[in-house]
C-alpha cells in the first residue's frame, strides 16, 4: 500500500465542532442530583504544626453539611504516588502554604467556599525552608529525611574532570530558571459520584485516569473493580493534570462517602495556583570543554530542582532532566550530578518537557558561549557535534536510524536566512535584532525509569451498521488524540473516518494503559488500536476479497482499500457492505490489543543504558528585538524544525508545534512566579502574565520526517519538544542582538536594561 | 434599575433576553452574570477560567459587546439582551466564525473557543473588515494556553472581508 486514505492528512478534529458550539462537557458542566460542593481549607503559612481544627463559626453559614478531615480518610492516609510522602490530608503538620487541611461540604459552592475561610485552624508556625541550594546545605534544617534530598541521580562516562583540564577551551556558567505556572485554561476539578454497594465513580478533568483510579482505590480502601473514573473533556493539561488530578479527585471521594452525595470539588483560579504542581525552578551549573577545532569532549553539570514540600513526580522529572542534561551531542566524558530538594513550597512537578527545558536553556546558552570562544559559527559547532545514527549519547546509547537532529538544524539555518542575519549589524536606532539557535533531543515514552508503566490497551468493536467504537487508555486533552487515534484505526480498517469514534478514557473499560504524558499517547495507543485492528482488518479485507471475486473481479488483480471502498479488476464493495456480511456470517468484530514498549535499561551506578526506545528532534531559530531604552524584548520570528517521524495529520501538528513555542517563549520572557518567605505573591493572571496574542511572533514550521519502524505508520512523539529548546534559542537571540548573557529565565526587560547600562559603564 | 447596591443575598427581578428568549427570574443581587448563565440558565458554554476578570474564556454579548461575565453581575444585564456561544447562529446553520474554527484547526482543548469565538464576533460586527491588527488586539484579553493563537487569528481573519 502507498497511498494512505487518512495518514498524514489534515483530516478535521472529531472533538471540534461540539467544541466550538460551547456543547462540550468539562467537569464542572456536570451536575448530577442531590449534588454538594466541597471547599479546601488551606494552610495559612508555609509551615505549621496544627493545633486545633474548629467549624464552630463554618457550622453558621446557610447550606453547611460538614467538615471533613484526615480523620474521615478510610483507607491509606498517604497518596499513593513515587515516594509516598504526601498525605491526602494533613494531620498534623502542613509543608507548604496553600496545602489542604480539610474540607467543607455545603449545599452551594457559595457556601462552601465561604465556610471554608471561616473554619479556624489553631496552629503554631514551624521553620521553614524557601531556597534549594540551602536546604543542600548540610547543616540546614531538615524538611525531608536526613538530607532534604528526594532524589539523586549521577551519569557518569569516560573522566570528565581529566578532559576539561586537557581541553584547549573550556567554558563555565551557572544557571538559573523560575517556575512555570500550567495555565490550563480550565482549573481542576472532579465530581464523585457514590454508587449502591459502595461503588465509586469520578468524573475528572485528568490527563492520567489510572493514576486517579490508583489514589481513590487507595483512599477510600476499597478494590480497584468498585471505581470507575470518566474522563471530563479536559480543558488542557500540559503535565498539570498528571498527577495532582488524583488528589483533588480523592477529596472529592471521601467528601462523597461520608455525605453519601455526589460531590464537587472545583478549584478557583488562587488555590490552582498555590497548591498544584508547576514546573520546577532549577539552579545549574555547567561546564564544557573542547578542542580548538571545535569537538567538545567534556560535559560536567550539576543540576538542582526545587522539588517543593513533597515529592510527587520529582524523581521521574529529574531523571529526564539529568539524562538529557549534556544536550543532544556526542560527548566522550560526561559527569552529571542532578537532584530534586525539598522546600516548604508547592510541590512541582510535571510540566511539558518534565525536566528538560531549564537544563537546555543552560545548556544551549553555554554551547553558544563556547562557540564565541572558539570563534565558530554556533548552528557549525552545533553540526560538528551533534549526535547522529549510530553514534552514542549520554548514556551510551546508540542512536537509531530515525534521527533527523542535522536536517533540522540544516533546514532553519536556511529558513531563516540564517548565515546573514548573524553577522548583521544590530542597532538600528533605539532597537536590535537578535537571532539564536538551540538544539534539542527528547527520548520518547517513559523510558527505563517509567518502563513498568509503559504500556497500552485498546478495545476496538465494530457495530453491524460498520460504525466503531474505540476505547483507549489515554487521553484527548486538547493536542487532538482523539482525532489521530481515529485516523490510525480508520486506515487500518480500511473504515471511512467518519465511522470511528475514539471515547473519552473510562478505567472501567479498558486495561492500565499509563499516564498521557512524554509525548506517548500516538506512539503507544496508536500501536494498541492496531494490534486490536490487525485481525479485525484480516477479516475485513478477506471478506471484501470474496465479495469481490463473487461480483465477478478477476482473481488475478489486486484489490485495492482507499477511505472505506474496496475495490478490484473494476468492481468495488463498501466497508459497510464487508461489515454487514462480516456480521451475518457471526464473524469477531471486536478485539483488544495490547502494546508494550521496547526494553529500555538504565544502570543506577554510572547512569548508562539504552534508556528510550526512541528519540525525537529539534532545532529552533529564534528571532527578537530588544528595545535599548527599555530591555523590552519583543519576539519576532521561531523558525523550527522537528523530526518526530511520520506526520499523522499537519495541520494538529503544526497546532502542536506553535502551542508549545509560545508557551515555552511566554516562560522565558514574561512568566515570574513570586514567592516571598514561602508565602506565593501573584497566584492569578493579573500578576503573572501568559502570552498573549499581542505576543505572538511569526512561526516558520518545519517537519522532516525520519521514519521509525516500530512507531504507529512510522510515527514518533511530539507533544512535548517544541517547548523544550525555545529558552535556550530564545536566550541566545537577546545576546547576538545586545551582547548581554542573561543567565536565568524568566529574561525580564530589567535584565536586559541593566546589562545595558552596566555594559555601557564599563565602557 | 430597583436596585441601589449590590448587597449580599438582596432579591432582584431580573428580566432580559438571553439567546433570544424572554427571561425573568428572580435573583440574588450579588449573582455574576457567569453565574447566572452557567447555573440558573443551564447555559454551560460559557466558561470560568480566572473569575478575575483576565482570560476572556467567560466572554458572552450584552447588547452586541463582548464583556467578561465573570466582571459583570447579572444585575447589570437587565432590559438587555444577551448571546452566548450556544445562542451564535447563522439562521439555524452552523455560525460562520465557528465553521472558520473548525476548518482552520483553530481549537485544542476548546475552553478558550468560546470566549475567542464572541470576541471575534463584536469585533468583526464592528469592524468587517478587521486586519490582523486589529484581531490581535480584539482577542488581546482572550488567552489561549494551547494553540499559539497562529490558527485562531487565521480562523478570524478568514471571516473578515477584503
Ligand atoms: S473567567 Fe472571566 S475573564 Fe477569566
Ligand atoms: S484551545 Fe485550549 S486554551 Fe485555547
Amino acid at each position: 500500500m502507498n497511498k494512505f486514505s487518512y495518514i498524514g492528512k489534515s483530516v478535521k478534529r472529531k472533538d471540534a465542532l461540539l467544541k466550538v458550539e460551547g456543547l462540550s462537557k468539562y467537569a464542572d458542566d456536570y451536575v448530577f442530583e442531590d449534588m454538594l460542593y466541597a471547599a479546601a481549607v488551606r494552610s495559612p503559612k508555609p509551615r505549621i504544626k496544627i493545633l486545633n481544627i474548629s467549624d464552630a463559626k463554618a457550622k453558621k453559614i446557610s447550606g453547611y453539611v460538614t467538615l471533613v478531615t484526615h480523620k474521615d480518610i478510610g483507607g491509606v492516609k498517604q497518596w499513593p504516588i513515587v515516594i509516598n510522602d504526601y498525605p491526602f490530608l494533613c494531620a498534623d503538620e502542613t509543608k507548604f502554604e496553600g496545602e489542604t487541611i480539610a474540607l467543607v461540604v455545603a449545599k452551594t459552592l457559595r457556601a462552601a467556599r465561604k465556610a471554608a475561610k471561616l473554619v479556624e485552624i489553631k496552629y503554631k508556625e514551624l521553620p521553614f525552608l524557601t531556597d534549594p541550594l540551602k536546604s543542600l546545605e548540610k547543616k540546614s534544617l531538615k524538611i525531608y529525611g536526613s538530607d532534604n534530598i528526594f532524589s539523586k541521580f549521577i551519569i557518569k562516562k569516560g573522566n570528565a574532570k581529566d578532559a576539561m583540564k586537557k581541553a584547549d577551551i573550556a567554558v563555565k556558567d551557572e544557571f538559573s530558571t523560575n517556575y512555570q505556572v500550567h495555565g490550563y485554561l480550565e482549573t481542576q476539578c472532579a465530581i464523585a459520584v457514590p454508587e449502591p454497594g459502595g461503588l465509586m465513580t469520578v468524573h475528572s478533568s485528568t490527563q492520567c485516569p489510572f493514576y486517579v483510579h490508583d489514589a481513590v482505590a487507595a483512599v477510600l480502601g476499597i478494590g480497584y473493580n468498585k471505581v470507575k473514573i470518566v474522563q471530563a473533556v479536559t480543558g488542557g493539561g500540559f503535565g498539570g493534570k498528571e498527577d495532582v488530578p488524583a488528589l483533588v479527585a480523592s477529596h472529592a471521594a471521601v467528601c462523597a462517602v461520608k455525605t453519601n452525595r455526589p460531590v464537587k470539588l472545583v478549584y478557583d483560579r488562587k488555590e490552582d495556583f498555590m497548591s498544584m504542581s508547576k514546573r520546577h525552578p532549577s539552579w545549574s551549573s555547567v561546564s564544557y570543554g573542547a578542542k580548538k577545532d571545535g569537538k567538545i569532549t567534556s560535559c560536567i553539570i550539576k543540576y538542582v530542582l526545587d522539588g517543593g514540600a513533597y515529592s510527587t513526580l520529582s524523581p521521574i522529572v529529574l531523571w529526564r532532566g539529568a539524562v538529557h542534561a549534556a544536550g543532544p551531542y556526542k560527548i566522550d566524558n560526561i559527569l552529571i550530578e542532578a537532584y530534586a530538594v525539598a522546600t516548604n513550597k508547592a510541590p512541582s512537578g510535571a510540566f511539558r518537557g518534565f525536566g528538560q527545558p531549564q537544563i537546555s536553556f543552560a545548556q544551549e546558552s553555554l554551547i553558544d558561549d563556547l562557540s564565541e570562544k572558539l570563534s565558530i559559527d554556533p548552528i557549525d559547532l552545533r553540526l560538528k557535534n551533534i549526535i547522529g545514527p549510530g553514534a552514542k549519547t549520554a548514556t551510551g546509547q546508540k542512536i537509531e536510524a530515525s534521527c533527523g537532529l542535522k536536517e533540522a538544524l540544516l533546514a532553519v539555518r536556511k529558513n531563516s536566512d540564517w548565515n546573514k542575519k548573524i553577522k548583521a549589524k544590530k542597532f538600528s536606532g533605539e532597537k536590535a535584532r537578535g537571532i539564536g539557535i538551540s538544539a534539542v533531543y527528547y527520548g520518547v515514552g517513559l523510558g527505563a525509569k517509567g518502563k513498568f508503566l509503559d504500556r497500552a490497551g485498546a478495545y476496538v468493536n465494530i457495530f453491524r451498521d460498520a460504525s466503531v467504537g474505540i476505547n483507549v487508555g489515554n487521553t484527548e486533552m486538547g493536542q487532538g488524540a482523539l482525532t489521530v487515534l481515529s485516523q490510525i484505526a480508520a486506515e487500518t480498517l480500511n473504515a471511512p473516518y467518519e465511522n470511528i469514534r475514539v471515547q473519552e478514557v473510562d478505567t472501567s473499560k479498558v486495561s492500565d494503559s499509563g499516564p498521557t504524558v512524554a509525548s506517548r499517547t500516538t506512539l503507544m495507543s496508536g500501536n494498541a488500536i492496531i494490534e486490536a485492528a490487525k485481525p479485525l482488518r484480516n477479516r475485513i479485507f478477506t471478506m471484501a476479497k470474496s465479495m469481490l471475486l463473487k461480483k465477478g473481479a478477476e482473481s488475478s488483480a489486486i484489490m485495492n482499500a482507499y477511505q472505506g471502498v474496496f475495490s478490484m479488476g473494476g468492481k468495488k464493495v463498501s466497508f459497510k457492505e464487508v461489515i454487514a456480511e462480516c456480521w451475518a456470517r457471526r464473524l469477531k468484530m471486536g478485539e483488544q490489543g495490547w502494546h508494550i514498549a521496547p526494553n529500555t535499561t538504565f544502570n543506577d551506578k554510572d547512569g548508562q543504558g539504552d534508556i528510550y526506545s526512541v528519540y525525537s528532534y529539534n532545532a529552533n531559530i529564534a528571532e527578537i528585538e530588544i528595545d535599548k531604552e527599555t530591555g523590552v524584548i519583543k519576539p519576532i520570528k521561531m523558525s523550527c524544525a522537528y523530526d518526530v517521524g511520520k506526520i499523522v495529520n499537519p495541520v494538529l501538528a503544526e497546532g502542536q508545534a506553535e502551542g508549545g513555542i509560545l508557551q515555552g517563549m511566554s516562560w522565558a520572557l514574561y512568566e515570574n512566579l513570586v514567592y516571598k518567605n514561602g508565602k506565593m505573591l501573584n497566584p492569578n493572571f493579573t500578576d503573572y502574565v501568559l502570552a498573549n496574542t499581542n505576543d505572538k511572533p511569526e512561526y516558520d514550521i518545519i517537519f522532516i520526517e525520519k521514519l521509525y519502524e516500530r512507531g504507529p505508520y512510522k510515527a514518533k512523539g511530539m507533544g512535548e519538544v517544541p517547548l523544550i529548546g525555545m529558552a535556550g534559542a530564545i536566550a541566545n537571540a537577546v545576546k547576538n542582538a545586545c551582547g548581554i548573557r542573561v543567565k536565568k529565565i524568566p529574561i525580564l526587560p530589567e535584565d536586559v536594561w541593566l546589562g545595558l547600562k552596566n555594559k555601557r559603564k564599563a565602557k | 434599575m430597583k436596585m441601589k447596591k449590590n448587597k449580599f443575598n438582596k432579591i432582584f427581578s431580573l428580566k432580559c433576553i438571553v439567546n433570544g428568549e424572554k427571561i425573568e427570574r428572580d435573583i440574588d443581587s450579588s449573582l455574576t452574570l457567569l453565574g447566572f448563565l452557567r447555573n440558573d440558565l443551564n447555559l454551560k458554554g460559557t466558561k470560568e477560567g480566572c473569575g478575575d476578570g483576565e482570560c476572556g474564556a467567560c466572554m458572552a454579548l450584552v447588547s452586541g459587546k463582548a464583556v467578561n461575565s465573570c466582571i459583570m453581575m447579572a444585575v447589570q444585564a437587565h432590559g438587555k439582551s444577551v448571546i452566548t456561544i450556544e445562542g451564535l447562529k447563522d439562521k439555524n446553520k452552523l455560525h460562520h466564525i465557528k465553521k472558520s474554527f473548525i476548518d482552520e484547526g483553530a481549537v485544542q482543548c476548546g475552553f478558550c473557543t468560546p470566549g475567542m469565538i464572541i470576541s471575534a464576533q463584536a469585533l468583526l460586527k464592528t469592524k468587517p473588515k478587521a486586519n490582523i491588527k486589529d484581531i490581535k488586539e480584539a482577542l488581546s484579553g482572550n488567552i489561549c494556553r494551547c494553540t499559539g493563537y497562529e490558527k485562531i487569528i487565521g480562523a478570524v481573519k478568514k471571516c473578515a472581508k477584503g
